[in-house]
Parts: structure tokens; C-alpha cells; sequence
């Protein structure tokens, strides 16, 4: 019985994972990331998934601090954090959240500020998502773990 | 126009000079017609009036003046009035007994005075006894004559007779001799009669210019201009037409002072409009259109020509933009294609781990394997897109061709066996052990070769050859040489033959492969490795290699309409290629770009339904001192255990036979040919029977060629030889049977006839043939068979394990994926989360022995960062090479940690520019394994620490 519970949550987590595949939240670099989790370190992905969020909160505290700043933004800044925030999304793969950045970078660079607030509005957006994806896949792990009564390593 | 103009003025000076002729001798013959009439006047004063009684009378006068008419061409004829005063009339007339009459004929009325005519010349006899003073204009003539004692001419009137415009000249003749400078009232008391002529210009005129050429030409006038206002005409017509634009005037002198004459001379007709003038102005204006039109033609050229360039320029620069967009564009596309490929790949891989039924599992497997298909054409087009924008560079680490080369055949093994087509590999002994170049590429190329003639094949073999290129040349003309001494009997033999001397007996398409050829090869390095054991690099070259590696198949070749596009990229030989073989057509252009990278050439010799045969060059380094670092190499070894063994090869093929004896050869055996398994056991039975001494070593196996058993007879030979065996001669060879592919009923049958257990598949590879000859000869295994299965990530483990590595990034989840991912390879990892503290960390001396570096960091980015480093590094050195600072054990002779750059960008962050400021190298970032791999190998394979 325990066993069972622990393949059918198994079963929903791979189908969450497929289904935020599908539309295209994630890509390949999370499943390798997933890869990189074994014993000597269990929580590995939950691990990086927090200080990933933890790192992108206060980014995007920053971005919109930059951005609501009645003097001229300072775009330049605005920059650094965006490259910051897709270097870290692109190695959590958090395509969706990255492909965002890309173009709120975009925005910024030509100065466009209206297209930054709309950017960052959907970046927001985009990470709340991601956060609560990842929140229920985390939540089906443990809960998966617990059932097996046992960690496996995820497989690919 | 200067010709036209010329042409004017010779026109003009033509007209001048003739109508002064005309002039002249119209003035000359007028003058002369006047002096002969005043001799005529002399003569009548002298002989009239001077002789008593007169000398002449009218007889005489008409004689002699018709005598002397020639002397006076222009006169029609002359006459002699005398001057009768009114009161001598009467006596007159009774004297001559006639009255005077006028001009009309009729009695003359009376005048003061009267001047009838006395003489006259018979052409003018009809105005005998006429008064002169009747008609006007002789009445003024004779007036004025006799006051200025001169001959006078009358303006010109029409004269009586003829209606001829005319003048009248007339003489005054006077009764004595007035002195000189007489006074006009004198000459009029001396006055006794006149003599007069009549001109009749227009004839004479008409007559004198007749005298002259081109009186058609010249229209000539003659006026009185004695009133200049009222020019009266003498000669020709009263409005006279033709050329009015040119004229000429000139003054004639009758010799009368009173009246003033004038010539005119016209053109008669216009301009003649002259056609060589016309012709040559024509011609110069065509001449200068055309050269105009000429320069026109060349500016407009060179304007064009220059404008087409400037065009073209735009042209090649925007192509060249659009290449390397292109190469750019194909490059992030595939990397972008790449990324959720693996996803779907990964699911699938998650998929596959769930409860499926079979079909499902079906379905899934074969998404996979598309998948994995779809994600290799994407690597190549990947590798192109790189190869285009100069981005592939070429790892030099020493490599073993022959064990690549065994790779390649055992990827392909499974297929060749199942289509029944042999699949051979020889590498020429001059050929060195190990090479330093790029195995991976060198695989590559091999791989896509082989793969496409094992695609192409259904029956025959597939050969692939590695020799020395300069080797192969000499051979060749050598051999060429030998055909043209040899003649032509043995093309007979070669013709006759219905099977060929290849590898498997099938016709290949470049005969130069064929046994003939093969065999020189082989003869020339059996003698040069009796010369010298080992090879020797030939020439100054020493350092590199070519060679020439040929992969010959027996499919169905290339049609000779796509031969020429066989090496552009998706080209393939038609559209139904690919129907039935698959395959997008990129590998071979790939192939060609990676060869072209090692400076070698493809090239390839293709006969439909015989075969391919590509060939190319690749430009090696061979590794100096081959012997010590093969060992280091992480390269399979070859068993040694079979080092000095002898076998017999009992196969009827040369060429197949002598791709065996290089297999064994590579095991150490010493090899022996037979043609048959006659004559092998012949030999067998020669030396266990007569003992053969001498080369007194027993043979410890012998291998047949499946063909060679089949064809002797049923295996009969055989049976005796298991004979042999069941009479307890147990140190009889092993018998090996060799075969491509072997059925069932075939494989019973060896089995019957002895071959038990001991059928090695083709192809041949040396491990795959080590672990059979172990078996048969049951020396045991020598490895432990999960050694092959320390490849892959297994490598990674002892490349990195236990290395001290700095990670080297201000990106906290970055840092820690990047940490992870090294970690797992068993490396000891330090972070850093800035260049500056990167730097406090890699101050000297320090135990790293490798540095990851993000290259965008804020306040100091990894390249500032990385010359920083070098900076103290090179410093460093410098104390190191003075002696200043020694290091325990002077193990550290110079400080060089490699840095290898993170990049997220692929494209943008070129090698060249991280290696501009001293790094080492590049990863992509997010981490990839192949490719984190591939970085670090340069660094810990080649430099073993």
C-alpha cells in the first residue's frame, strides 16, 4: 500500500514535471540538475530551488525598486540584475522566467520604461508561477519520500 | 564647316581669278578692235583728206575694211561719216547724189549739221548715206568724240540690223593735226567726219567666252555703269539667276574714259555642294559620333563597372553577414533546439521508467530514438554552423587510429553481419602507433564513411585502408610504371577474370584498390620493416604525417549526374536516396570540413551499381617518442600474451587474407599463408611428419576463411584432420573457422567438421580477436570484463577526482550548480563570489589546480580577473627562474592555474577572446558534461600531474 502511494505520487510528480515541460517552465538544465542530487547530498535541487528563490526575490525587490524610482531609472543597474537573474534562472531552468528576462533586458537597454514595467509585471508573474510549481513538486516529493520510507535519487 | 568654308573661299578665288580672265580678254580684244579702228580713222584721215583728190572712195574702203575684219573680231562692222554742215548739203549731196537720211530711212529734216555715212564695210552697208546725227545715241557719241578728240562708246542699245545689244565706238577724224593739248572748241572746227564701229557685245562676248572652259560654269554679266545708279546691261540676262550669294566684279576699260564697264561673274549654279567636302564632314561627324559614343560607351562602363563593384562590395559584405548570421542563426538555433530536445528527450527517458504496456513502450522508444536521431542531425548542423563560423577548433592529444578504426567496425559490426557484406579495416604498419590529432573528429569522418557505405551496401564489403599518403604515391608510379612496361597480356588475364581480386571477390569502383595494388603496398613494407623494425619518420617533416585513408565499398554507388554536389550540404544523390536510405546528406559536407580543418583533402571514384571509393588525406603529428607515453595513454591495450605465436591462414583472397595478418600481427603472431586447407595441412603434415627443422616452431592455430572451407570439397580435408586429433595428437593447431556470417545449418556443420566453439565473426578487431584466440587457446581472460564500462562519466571521476577547483562566480545558484556538477565528478570544490576574491584566493603560492571564471561579474569581470592573475603568475615566475622564492622540493617550476571561462553564450564569448587574456579555455554554462569534458581532458590528460 505504502509502496503504491509512493509510485502514484511518483507517477504526479513526472506528470507535473511533463506538464511544466510542456509549457516550457522548465527546461533540460532542471532534469539536470535533478541529475546532480545522490546521496551525498539528498536535497540538492531543493537547495539550490531556495537560494534560487531567495536570490530572485530580492533581484526582483531591487528591478522594481530601479524601476518605480520617480528619477530616471538607472538602467544600468537594471542590467546587472537581469543578467544576474537569467544566469540564475537558465541554471535552475527556469526557461520561461529566463526567456522574460531576456527581453526586459531587452527592454532596458533601449530605455523603454513602459516596457520594462509591463516586463517586470510578467516576471513577476512568471516566477510566482514557477514558485508554486515548484512548491507542489517539492510538497509531492516529501510526501513521496515519505511514503517509499526510503530516498531514491530521481532518474531522468 | 572649315572644309565647307574652304571650299568657299577656292570657290570664290576660282570665280575671281576666271572672271578677271574674262575680263582681261574681253578689255584686250576691245582695246585691240579700238586701236584698229583708230588706225582705220588715221587711215582715212591720211588717205581722204590729206591726198587731193582723195585716195580712198567707198570701193576701196569696203575692201580694205573687209580685208582687215580679222583685225577687229568684235566689231560687226565699221563706217565713215563725214561732218556735213547744213550749208555744204546741198553741194554734199549732189557730189555723192543721194539725200541724207535718217535713221528711219527718210530724207533727213534740216539740222545744223549732218554726218552720213561715205564708207562703210559691205556688213554694214545699209547704213550708207545715213545720218549719224540722227539717232540719238550716235549723235552724242560723235559729240563727245570729236571734243575730246578720244574714242567714245555709246551705252549700250540694240543696234539696227541684228537687234544685238550693242555699243557704238566712235572715232573723230580730223581735217589737220591738232597739237596735243588742243582745246575741245578747236577739235570741234577740225573736225571732219567720225568713224565709227558697232560692238555687238552680246555675240562677240557669247564667241570670246566660247574661246574659254566652263562657260557654263561662270554666268557673266557686263553693265554700263556710267550712271551708277542706273546700271545698264550689256551682256546677259536682265535678271539674271543662279548663285546669288557669290559674285565678283570687274572693272573693264573700254579705253573710254566717259563710260565706266563692269563684269559680273557668277556661279550658275549653287554651291556645287561638293561631295568629297560633304563625304569627308559626314565622315568626320561619324568619326566623332563614334568616338563620342566611344567615350561615352567606356565612361558609362567604367561608371557601370564601378557601380557594380560598389554593389558587388555591398553584395559580399552583406553575404558575408548574412554567412555569419547564418552560422550564428544555425548555431542558436540548434542550441536552442538542442535545449528542449533534451527535454523531450528526458520525459521520454521518464516516460520509459512508468508502467507501459508494450505499445506504449513502442511508441515511446521509437519518440526516443527519433529523438535521439533529431539531436544528433542537430550536433552536425551544430558542428557545421561552427565549422562555418571558424568556431571548431581541433584537439591535438595523441590518439591510436587502429583502435578507433576497431571502434568504428564494431559500431557497424552488427549491420554488415546482417546484410552478409564484409567489413575489413587495414592500417599500413608505416602507419605510427600513436598519432597526435583529433580522435574525435578523425571518427567522425571515419564513422560518416563507413556509415554511408554500410548504407549503400547489400552485398560485397566495405574496406577501409590507412597508409602513408607519400607511400602510396611512390608505390602508385611505381605501379604505373610496371603497367606500361608490362603491356597488354595481363590485361587479358585482368579481363577474363570474372572475379575480382577485392576484398570480397565483388568489382570495386577504384581499381587501384584492387590486389594489385595491394600487394605492392604490402611487398614495400614487409621489406621496409625488415629494413628498420620500428618506423622511422622520413625527412625534415618529422613532425607531421599524412595520411591517406580510403573507405572502398561495393553498394551502389553515386550517379554520375550528382557526383559533383555530393559534398554539399543536404545534396543528396536524388530524392529517392533518401526515401529509401534515410539520412539528411550534411554528414559528408561535414566530413569535408573537418578534413579540410586537418589539411587534407576528400575525394572520391564512383561507378554506379560497382561502388564508392572516398579517399582523403588528414595532416597528423606523430608523437616523438611513441613508446613511453603510450602507456599513459588512456588507450586500450593490446593483449600481449599472444607475442611470438604462429599461425597458418588458410584463405584464398589476398586482400583478405592480408587484413587478417594484420590483425594477427597487432597480437604479435607470426603469420603463414596458404591458398588452401590442403595445402595448409600439407604444410602441417610436412612438419609433423618429416620434421621439418629449421624454423623449427610449431604453428599454435589455423585460422580458415569460411569461402576457402566451403569450396574444398565439403569439409572432407577436414575430417581427416579431426582424425588426426581423435588419435590423441594433442599438440595439433587450433582451427579457427573465420566467417562474415554463418548459418545454422552452416554453423553445425563447422561444428561437425571440427570448427567446435571457435567461429570468429567479421569483422575483425584486435579485442574482439584476443578475447577468441583466449578462448580457443584458453589462456583465460586477462581483464576484467567491466573494465569497457569505465568509459563515460567513470573517466570524468579519475579526470577530476581529487583536484582542488575554484569556482569562480558572483551567482549564487550558479556557483552552487556549478559546484555540484564538479563536485559529483569527485572534485574538491572552493567557491568564490567575485573576481577579487578570486584573486585573494589564487594568491600564491595556492593549491588549485584549475579555476571555473564567470566572465560576467559586477566590479571585476572575469577577464579583468584572469589578467590579474596571470599578472602575478608571470611575476611569480620571474622570482622563480631568478631563484628568488623556491617552493618544497622545487616542484613548482612555474605557476600556470588553468581558467576556464563560463559563458552562457556560446557564440558572442569567442575562444579568442578569453584566450586574449590569458584563459585557457571555455564551458558553456549551464554546465553540459561532454562539454565541461571535453575542456578539462586538455588540461589533465595531456599534463598528467
Amino acid at each position: 500500500m505504502l509502496g503504491f502511494g509512493a509510485d502514484r505520487l511518483r507517477a504526479d510528480m513526472n506528470r507535473l514535471l511533463a506538464l511544466l515541460f510542456h509549457q516550457g517552465v522548465l527546461d533540460e538544465q532542471f532534469l539536470q540538475l535533478q541529475q546532480l542530487q545522490d546521496e551525498t547530498s539528498p536535497n540538492f535541487v531543493f537547495e539550490v530551488v531556495t537560494i534560487f528563490f531567495r536570490e530572485s526575490e530580492k533581484l526582483l525587490r531591487n528591478l522594481r525598486g530601479l524601476l518605480l524610482d520617480r528619477e530616471l531609472s538607472d538602467y544600468k543597474k537594471m542590467e546587472i540584475h537581469l543578467n544576474q537573474f537569467m544566469g540564475s534562472s537558465s541554471s535552475v531552468g527556469a526557461k520561461r522566467v529566463r526567456n522574460v528576462c531576456v527581453a526586459f533586458r531587452a527592454a532596458s537597454e533601449q530605455s523603454n520604461r513602459a516596457g520594462c514595467l509591463r516586463a517586470l509585471e510578467l516576471l513577476e508573474h512568471e516566477y510566482c508561477y514557477l514558485k508554486n510549481k515548484l512548491h507542489e513538486l517539492f510538497q509531492l516529493e516529501q510526501q513521496r519520500v515519505m511514503a517509499a520510507g526510503v530516498r531514491y535519487p530521481i532518474q531522468g | 564647316m572649315h572644309l565647307t568654308t574652304d571650299n568657299m573661299v577656292r570657290r570664290k578665288e576660282v570665280l575671281e581669278s576666271s572672271c578677271e580672265q574674262r575680263a582681261r580678254m574681253l578689255q584686250d580684244q576691245f582695246s585691240v578692235s579700238v586701236n584698229h579702228v583708230h588706225a582705220l580713222a588715221i587711215l582715212v584721215s591720211t588717205f581722204h583728206y590729206y591726198k587731193n583728190p582723195s585716195a580712198i572712195d567707198q570701193e576701196t574702203f569696203a575692201e580694205y575694211t573687209a580685208r582687215t575684219a580679222f583685225e577687229r573680231p568684235l566689231l560687226s562692222g565699221v563706217a565713215y561719216a563725214q561732218r556735213v554742215v547744213h550749208s555744204e548739203r546741198e553741194k554734199f549731196e549732189k557730189q555723192q547724189g543721194w539725200t541724207i537720211k535718217t535713221m528711219e530711212k527718210e530724207p533727213s529734216p534740216v539740222r545744223d549739221e549732218y554726218a552720213p555715212v561715205i564708207f562703210s564695210q559691205e556688213t554694214v552697208s545699209h547704213i550708207e548715206s545715213l545720218d549719224m546725227m540722227s539717232g540719238e545715241e550716235d549723235r552724242e557719241n560723235i559729240l563727245r568724240a570729236r571734243a575730246t578728240g578720244k574714242a567714245v562708246l555709246t551705252r549700250p542699245f540694240s543696234l539696227l540690223k541684228s537687234h544685238h545689244l550693242g555699243v557704238v565706238l566712235t572715232f573723230p577724224v580730223y581735217r589737220t593735226n591738232l597739237p596735243p593739248h588742243a582745246t575741245a572748241e578747236e577739235r570741234i572746227e577740225a573736225t571732219t567726219g567720225y568713224l565709227g564701229g558697232a560692238f555687238d557685245v552680246e555675240s562677240l562676248v557669247e564667241n570670246l567666252l566660247g574661246q574659254l572652259a566652263g562657260k557654263q560654269a561662270i554666268l557673266v554679266n557686263v553693265y554700263d555703269v556710267t550712271n551708277s545708279s542706273d546700271h545698264l546691261i550689256m551682256y546677259g540676262p536682265r535678271y539674271p539667276d543662279g548663285d546669288m550669294s557669290l559674285a565678283h566684279e570687274s572693272k573693264l576699260d573700254f579705253g573710254d574714259p566717259f563710260r565706266k564697264h563692269l563684269m559680273i561673274c557668277r556661279y550658275h549654279q549653287k554651291a556645287p555642294t561638293s561631295w568629297t567636302a560633304l563625304t569627308t564632314a559626314f565622315l568626320w561627324f561619324v568619326i566623332g559620333v563614334l568616338v563620342g559614343y566611344i567615350f561615352y560607351g567606356a565612361v558609362m562602363h567604367i561608371l557601370k563597372v564601378e557601380d557594380d563593384f560598389h554593389e558587388m562590395q555591398e553584395l559580399k559584405v552583406r553575404a558575408e553577414a548574412a554567412d555569419v548570421a547564418k552560422s550564428q542563426f544555425l548555431a542558436t538555433v540548434s542550441h536552442e533546439i538542442r535545449t528542449p530536445m533534451n527535454g523531450v528527450l528526458g520525459m521520454l527517458g521518464l516516460l520509459l521508467d512508468t508502467d507501459l504496456d508494450s505499445t506504449q513502450r513502442d511508441y515511446a522508444q521509437t519518440a526516443q530514438a527519433c529523438g535521439n536521431a533529431l539531436i544528433a542531425l542537430i550536433n552536425e548542423v551544430l558542428d557545421r554552423a561552427k565549422i562555418e563560423a571558424g568556431k571548431l577548433e581541433l584537439e591535438a592529444v595523441p590518439f591510436d587510429l587502429r583502435s578507433i578504426l576497431d571502434d568504428v567496425l564494431s559500431l557497424f559490426s552488427g549491420k554488415s553481419r546482417q546484410k552478409g557484406t564484409e567489413l575489413a579495416a587495414f592500417v599500413s604498419d608505416k602507419v605510427p602507433k600513436v598519432l597526435i590529432g583529433d580522435p574525435g573528429r578523425f571518427r567522425q569522418i571515419i564513422t560518416n564513411l563507413v556509415g554511408n557505405a554500410v548504407k549503400f551496401t547489400e552485398q560485397g564489403h566495405i574496406f577501409v585502408q590507412v597508409h602513408l599518403a607519400e607511400h602510396t604515391k611512390s608505390v602508385m608510379a611505381a605501379k604505373a610504371n610496371a603497367c606500361l612496361k608490362r603491356g597488354s597480356d595481363e590485361v587479358e588475364v585482368i579481363a577474363s577474370q570474372t572475379q575480382f581480386n577485392t576484398l570480397s571477390g565483388f568489382q570495386a569502383a577504384d581499381d587501384q584498390n584492387s590486389w594489385e595494388n595491394f600487394k605492392l603496398l604490402i611487398a614495400d613494407e614487409e621489406f621496409c620493416s625488415d629494413a628498420s623494425d620500428n618506423w622511422i619518420p622520413t625527412g625534415e617533416d618529422s613532425e607531421s604525417v599524412t595520411l591517406m585513408v580510403s573507405v572502398e565499398d561495393t553498394g551502389i554507388g553515386i550517379p554520375f549526374q550528382a557526383q559533383d554536389r555530393v559534398f554539399m550540404p543536404f545534396m543528396q544523390a536524388d530524392s529517392s536516396t533518401s526515401r529509401n536510405y534515410g539520412g539528411t546528406g550534411i554528414g559528408l559536407s561535414i566530413s569535408k570540413c573537418l578534413v579540410e580543418l586537418m589539411g587534407g583533402k576528400i575525394n572520391f571514384i564512383s561507378r554506379p551499381k560497382l561502388g564508392s571509393t572516398f579517399t582523403f588525406t588528414a595532416v597528423l603529428r606523430c608523437q616523438k617518442n611513441a613508446s613511453s607515453d603510450l602507456k599513459k595513454s588512456p588507450l586500450e591495450a593490446i593483449p600481449t600474451g599472444f607475442n611470438g605465436m604462429k599461425a597458418i591462414l588458410v584463405d584464398g583472397k589476398p586482400v583478405r587474407a592480408a587484413v587478417t595478418k594484420y590483425h594477427l600481427k597487432r597480437l604479435g603472431i607470426i603469420v603463414e599463408d596458404a591458398s588452401s586447407i590442403k595445402m595448409a595441412i600439407g604444410a602441417l603434415c610436412g612438419q609433423n611428419g618429416h620434421l621439418r627443422s629449421g624454423n623449427g616452431k610449431r604453428p599454435d592455430m589455423i585460422l580458415v576463411e569460411k569461402d576457402s572451407w566451403i569450396s574444398s570439397e565439403d569439409g572432407v580435408l577436414p575430417i581427416r584432420f579431426i582424425d588426426w586429433k581423435q588419435n590423441g595428437c594433442m599438440l595439433l593447431p587450433k582451427v579457427i573457422l573465420l566467417a562474415t556470417s554463418i548459418s545454422t545449418t552452416e554453423s553445425d556443420k563447422a561444428k561437425a567438421a571440427g570448427f567446435a566453439n571457435t567461429v570468429i565473426m567479421k569483422p575483425l578487431r584486435v579485442s574482439m580477436l584476443a578475447a577468441c584466440l583466449q578462448e580457443v587457446l584458453g589462456m583465460g581472460k586477462r581483464r576484467p570484463q567491466g573494465k569497457e564500462m569505465m568509459k563515460g562519466s567513470a573517466l570524468h571521476h579519475s579526470l577530476l577526482h581529487g583536484k582542488n577547483i575554484l569556482v569562480v562566480d558572483d551567482n549564487m545558484v550558479n556557483r552552487k550548480v556549478a559546484a555540484r556538477v564538479l563536485e559529483k565528478f569527485g572534485a574538491n570544490v572552493e567557491c568564490a563570489d567575485s573576481g577579487k576574491a578570486a584573486l585573494m584566493l589564487l594568491s600564491l603560492p595556492h593549491k588549485f589546480d584549475a579555476c571555473f571564471m564567470d566572465i560576467q561579474m559586477p566590479e571585476m569581470d572575469g577577464f579583468e580577473a584572469t589578467r590579474q592573475i596571470r599578472l602575478m603568475e608571470r611575476k611569480e615566475n620571474e622570482k622563480i627562474k631568478t631563484r628568488e622564492v623556491t617552493y618544497e622540493g622545487g616542484s613548482k617550476t612555474e605557476w600556470h592555474v588553468p581558467i576556464l571561462a563560463m559563458t552562457a553564450d556560446v557564440i558572442h564569448a569567442t575562444y579568442e577572446e578569453c584566450v586574449k587574456c590569458g584563459m585557457d579555455g571555455y564551458v558553456s554554462k549551464p554546465f553540459e558534461e561532454e562539454n565541461l569534458y571535453q575542456a578539462v581532458s586538455k588540461f589533465f590528460e595531456s599534463k598528467p600531474i
